[in-house]
């Protein structure tokens, strides 16, 4: 069997409302981030900016099959793996904002958006601070026998940090129904992975610390899909931890604005050429599962959503500086 | 009531609010020990202050980890951001060198950076101090690297009384909790309740009376701050000794209280002087107690080194009870020129 074969039969296996639900996942963090980086450049955000664009099959794929109470913490490219996991659209964009109403009170930004309430435990500025919190959360569900998984999302860069490595082994030492998501999207800020992962792959180092580990396209919805299915049964089940490198390509810089002399062109044309949105569409719509129409609504929907969103995030007014020093602790 | 060593003051608190509360579990180093021999449990920390508790508790709720200090911190976090109450160990608080960014970056800021929707209830303790000749990164106190960092609370408690209240009151606290243990106190006697109580934080206790100075100290120093008191007292020079018990939150609001009432403060504080409690205190007494003071403010403190290993190099370098002595009465005879 083929991979495409592999993939058409694995798609059958959803239902349109499955399919409909993936791709508007999809659909609203491409036009999220699109309309973000937009905004950055003008100046209308403060700070820094680091958008998902080209991954989104990743969020949507690893998210798919998780629910509410299942765990997820995140980068600093973490928008995706927010929306993916049912953060508020206008909330986040009212605290990428740094407005009022934000999801966190615009206290954190784009690098620090939460929401406990979805199982989403943060954004994470520090390269390589959420695979530890992971094994907590992952090890709550193994003490309190929940059956709950625990999911980190961490970059190629990520991988590399000694962080990383104490949580790999320490999930596979406890058994926690743990699951690193690793994005490897060709760059550590603007460093190669092909420079600075010493190993053969990220899975096979992965593999190293006593884990199953695989390496599969992130581009494809539905790889990323099975192979989370498979993670999240073993995990589900008290089979411990999973690694899951996925290769995706980056559309822009480390940053919004990065001038990105490091690469080509041409290798940023290429990197653009490779879409998940449209391998997902073409894979539909080829197998008979859903028409060009049906999508195209869709994205017209999903964009003028997002763009009431930033205008009303534009709109909104800064929090009040009463604000600055209120929640440090719980107890004073 | 019974007489309690410190050790077994704190152990006798996470026992009881392991008994109490199914969520609250411990996470650390050869906390039970010999995990992958026959002979599970035979060490229950470098101290033996957890012996018997995986006997008690299970391998579940008493977790010894590989030697990975940003995983057991980052595990605590995950853990108690999940809705658990984890009491995390450090072998030697020295170690947090390799796990800050889970102490500083995580569990100090999710509350705060998440706009109030996280709870982080982790306790982290660790043994501090010198005496034992344990050298240069073994040594440190580092509470005032703690101290500084908003969104978390700092514990120093000074005596097995107080270990056992201010170690409940962590647990049951919904925030962030460093806990520091003197490892020259761990053989201190007193006499400790059998049953769970708590001591709030940011309530300093005024351990002496007195109305010629006031003495500030804190952990393994309070007791070397009592001797100075009692010495003294036999001059007719009267030294009241406040122990903060907590630097964060600091009850500067007794030391002012004190300090206007004496005129004279002495602060002794184990730890380098930059940026130490010493120069804290001394900060907030300048700026909120100035019209109060009749003498400049003394500090005893460790000098400007690492912690030297050698017994006669250790012992110059630790605050003694000669140095305090001399402090206090420096402040006491000191009389402004007229």
């Amino acid at each position: 069997m083929n991979i495409s074969t592999l993939d058409k039969s694995f798609a059958m296996q959803m239902s349109r409302d499955e399919l409909l639900r993936a791709y508007r996942t999809m659909i609203e963090i491409r036009a999220f981030d699109e309309r973000i980086e937009k905004d950055f450049a003008a100046g209308k955000i403060p700070g820094f900016g680091h958008v998902y664009l080209g991954a989104e099959a990743i969020a949507a794929g690893a998210c798919h099959d998780l629910a509410a109470d299942d765990y997820i913490a995140s980068t600093h490219r973490g928008h995706g793996h927010c929306i993916a996991k049912g953060c508020d659209l206008e909330g986040m964009m009212l605290e990428i904002f740094g407005k009022a109403g934000g999801i966190c009170g615009g206290k954190g930004g784009s690098m620090h958006i939460a929401d406990f309430d979805k199982g989403m435990l943060g954004a994470n500025a520090i390269v390589g601070g959420s695979p530890p919190i992971v094994v907590g959360a992952a090890l709550n569900q193994k003490i309190r026998k929940t059956g709950k998984v625990a999911v980190a999302f961490a970059g190629d860069g990520a991988s590399n940090q000694g962080t990383t490595f104490e949580a790999m082994n320490m999930a596979v030492v406890l058994q926690v129904p743990a699951i690193f998501v690793i994005e490897n999207n060709g760059f550590g800020e603007h460093t190669a992975s092909s420079y600075s992962v010493g190993a053969e792959s990220i899975a096979a180092r992965a593999a190293a610390f006593g884990m199953p580990a695989e390496q599969i396209d992130g581009v494809d919805f539905f790889a990323v899909r099975e192979s989370m299915l498979k993670a999240l049964e073993r995990a589900r089940t008290g089979g411990g931890p999973t690694t899951i490198e996925m290769k995706v390509p980056r559309y822009l810089g480390h940053y919004i604005g990065d001038p990105q002399a490091y690469r080509t062109p041409a290798e940023l044309k290429a990197a653009r050429a490779i879409d998940p949105l449209v391998t997902f569409r073409e894979k539909v719509v080829s197998a008979g599962l859903l028409d060009a129409e049906t999508f195209a609504v869709i994205d017209l929907e999903t964009y003028a959503r997002v763009e009431a969103a930033a205008e009303k995030a534009l709109e909104a007014p800064y929090p009040d500086p009463s604000a600055l020093e209120r929640d440090v602790y719980i107890s004073y | 009531m019974a007489k309690k060593t410190y050790l077994q003051a704190i152990a006798e608190a996470l026992r009881l609010e392991m008994r109490r509360d199914p969520n609250v579990f411990l996470i650390g180093e050869d906390i039970a020990g010999g995990a992958g021999t026959d002979h599970r449990g035979s060490v229950g920390g470098i101290f033996g202050l957890t012996s018997g508790f995986i006997e008690e508790f299970g391998a579940d709720r008493v977790i010894d980890t590989p030697i990975s200090e940003s995983a057991i911190i980052g595990a605590a976090n995950g853990a108690a951001i999940t809705g658990m109450r984890p009491v995390a160990e450090l072998m030697f608080v020295d170690f947090v060198g390799v796990c800050l960014d889970q102490i500083f970056n995580q569990a100090a800021k999710f509350r705060y950076m998440f706009g109030g929707k996280a709870k982080c209830p982790l306790v982290i303790r660790a043994p501090i101090g010198g005496g034992l000749r344990a050298g240069a990164q073994h040594s440190a106190t580092l509470h005032p690297l703690f101290t500084m960092f908003p969104g978390l609370k700092v514990v120093m408690p000074s005596n097995p009384y107080d270990a056992k209240g201010l170690l409940i009151e962590a647990i049951r606290n919904d925030d962030p909790v460093i806990f520091l243990e003197h490892k020259l106190l761990y053989g201190m006697e007193a006499d400790v309740p059998d049953e769970a109580y708590c001591i709030p934080f940011g309530e300093a206790d005024f351990v002496r009376e007195g109305d010629d100075v006031t003495l500030v100290a804190f952990s393994a120093m309070v007791p070397r701050a009592v001797e100075v008191a009692d010495r003294l007292e036999r001059e007719g020079i009267s030294v009241e000794v406040i122990d903060p018990r907590t630097t964060s939150p600091l009850d500067k609001g007794a030391i002012l209280e004190s300090v206007e009432r004496t005129g004279r403060l002495v602060i002794v504080d184990e730890s380098p002087p930059r940026c130490s409690m010493a120069s804290d205190i001394a900060g907030i007494v300048a700026q909120e107690g100035f019209a109060f003071l009749k003498a400049p403010i003394e500090a005893v403190t460790c000098p400007h080194t690492s912690s030297p290993f050698s017994p006669s190099l250790e012992d110059a370098y630790m605050p003694s009870v000669e140095r305090i002595e001399a402090a206090v009465r420096k402040a006491h005879a000191y009389r402004a020129a007229a």
